[in-house]
């Protein structure tokens, strides 16, 4: 193995898909804090995420990072109108566990569940897939996500139709498209470029 | 960077302005300048010290390819002609792809509670001659590129390891895994808006034949 790629040979790797709170260690070198410069700040948007090894790898690349996380948090965060809060989360997790991404998919089910109140149907979802019945909203947006996370995407008329028949309009369907969407860039960024680990395992 | 470029997925989709997919698009600015600003930091970058155009240009092509996205493939192989002069590189990549061809996700799980959902599937390398003809750097960058479009759950170190042996640097292994896994963003919001598009049109044509419909009935009624 060359030096720019980190091996973990001993690591609390998690065995299935979890709501728990995971680590995640980088198989290259980010850049160390003390180095970074403006540019890279700038693209790091919240200067908080400084102090994450995924973001500041990503900062070797600054521009896409920055247009990267502005994108994200206005999919997931931009709630005026649209899509509640919850059901964006949702269609996050349903495409993590679709790719696989048990890193990404924990943090999302997480947010699911807090915004939604439905640890169980979560729970469910991690657990037997993104076809698991969740009831009749929620199947439509996990069934939606888990057909756009195909390649070449699966989406067809009759997810959009069933997302129109539980009531979502135009821009609540749009939203379910962008954050599910969203998600297949996110799951092959963490899946790619290092790995979960457990913290705080019992 | 410009940000004065045509916006890429208006022009892939063909929107116009003022039509019902612009309107829509509008109503998330953030989102929309944003998808449009990560395309030009990929595409329209400043530094290409570590991953050149052509090389961006041509795994899009592959990328695009793997989706089966024509016009999302029109719009990336203009661009790479226009970065590249050798003439066979898209036909290269056309013959890489139809190689290539899969449906993901699909893999080996790394958990262990998860191998029951493994999925066998292809996983592509490029035969000798096209690897010759693209250079190594290329060749290994578009297996990679393979790699993430349709069996993520399979990536590794070792697989970044590859890339690094082949001339990559670790910033151009990440520009090059941003750029792979935002057109897999890009062409599911392309895909997606479409049929929203196609759905709304339904609608529309719906309401307007149950309304003919309505009036029809008034007038035999009069």
């Amino acid at each position: 193995m060359t030096d720019e790629v980190v091996n973990y040979a001993a690591l609390n790797r998690p065995e299935v898909f979890t709501q728990e709170q995971l680590g995640w260690v980088p198989w290259l070198h980010a850049p160390a804090v003390e180095d970074l410069s403006d540019r890279q700040y700038e693209g790091l948007v919240d200067r908080s995420r400084a102090s994450s090894d995924y973001f500041r790898l990503l900062a070797r690349d600054p521009d896409i990072l920055g247009a990267r996380t502005r994108t994200d948090k206005d999919i997931f965060y931009n709630t005026k109108e649209g899509l509640p809060r919850a059901e964006r989360e949702l269609a996050a997790a349903a495409t993590s566990r679709e790719n696989g991404c048990v890193f990404c998919a924990s943090v999302h089910a997480r947010f699911a569940s807090h915004y939604s109140g439905r640890q169980d149907d979560i729970q469910r979802l991690l657990d037997e897939g993104a076809s698991a019945d969740l009831g009749p909203r929620w199947n439509a947006i996990a069934s939606a996500a888990k057909a756009l996370a195909q390649t070449p995407p699966q989406l067809k008329a009759e997810h959009i139709r069933a997302l129109k028949l539980e009531g979502l309009d135009a821009l609540e369907v749009s939203d379910v498209i962008h954050g599910a969407a969203f998600f297949n860039w996110a799951n092959r960024l963490m899946l790619s470029l290092g790995e979960p680990e457990e913290t705080n395992r019992h | 960077m410009s940000t004065t470029k045509p916006d890429a997925v208006d022009t892939i989709l063909g929107i116009n302005p003022g039509s019902p997919l612009d309107v829509l698009r509008h109503r998330r600015p953030i989102t929309r300048d944003n998808t449009q600003s990560s395309y030009v930091a990929l595409f329209h970058a400043e530094h290409l010290e570590d991953a050149s155009l052509t090389e961006r240009t041509a795994v899009a092509v592959f990328v695009v390819l793997l989706h089966g996205n024509q016009a999302a493939a029109a719009f990336y192989s203009e661009a790479l002609e226009a970065s590249d002069l050798n003439p066979d590189l898209v036909a290269l990549l056309h013959e890489a792809a139809a190689a290539g061809a899969a449906q993901g996700p699909y893999g080996e799980y790394r958990e262990p509670g998860l191998r029951s959902e493994d999925r066998p599937g292809l996983r592509w390398s490029a035969e000798p001659k096209l690897a010759e003809a693209l250079g190594e750097k290329l060749a290994v960058a578009l297996e990679h590129a393979h790699l993430l479009v349709f069996r993520p759950r399979e990536a590794s170190p070792d697989a970044l390891d590859a890339l690094v042996r082949a001339g990559w640097s670790t910033t151009g292994i990440v520009t090059l895994s941003q750029l792979v896994a935002f057109l897999t963003y890009q062409l599911r919001v392309i895909a997606g808006l479409e049929l929203l598009a196609g759905n709304a049109a339904q609608e529309t044509s719906s309401t307007f034949a149950a309304a003919v419909e309505g009036a029809q009935t008034v007038r035999i009624n009069a």
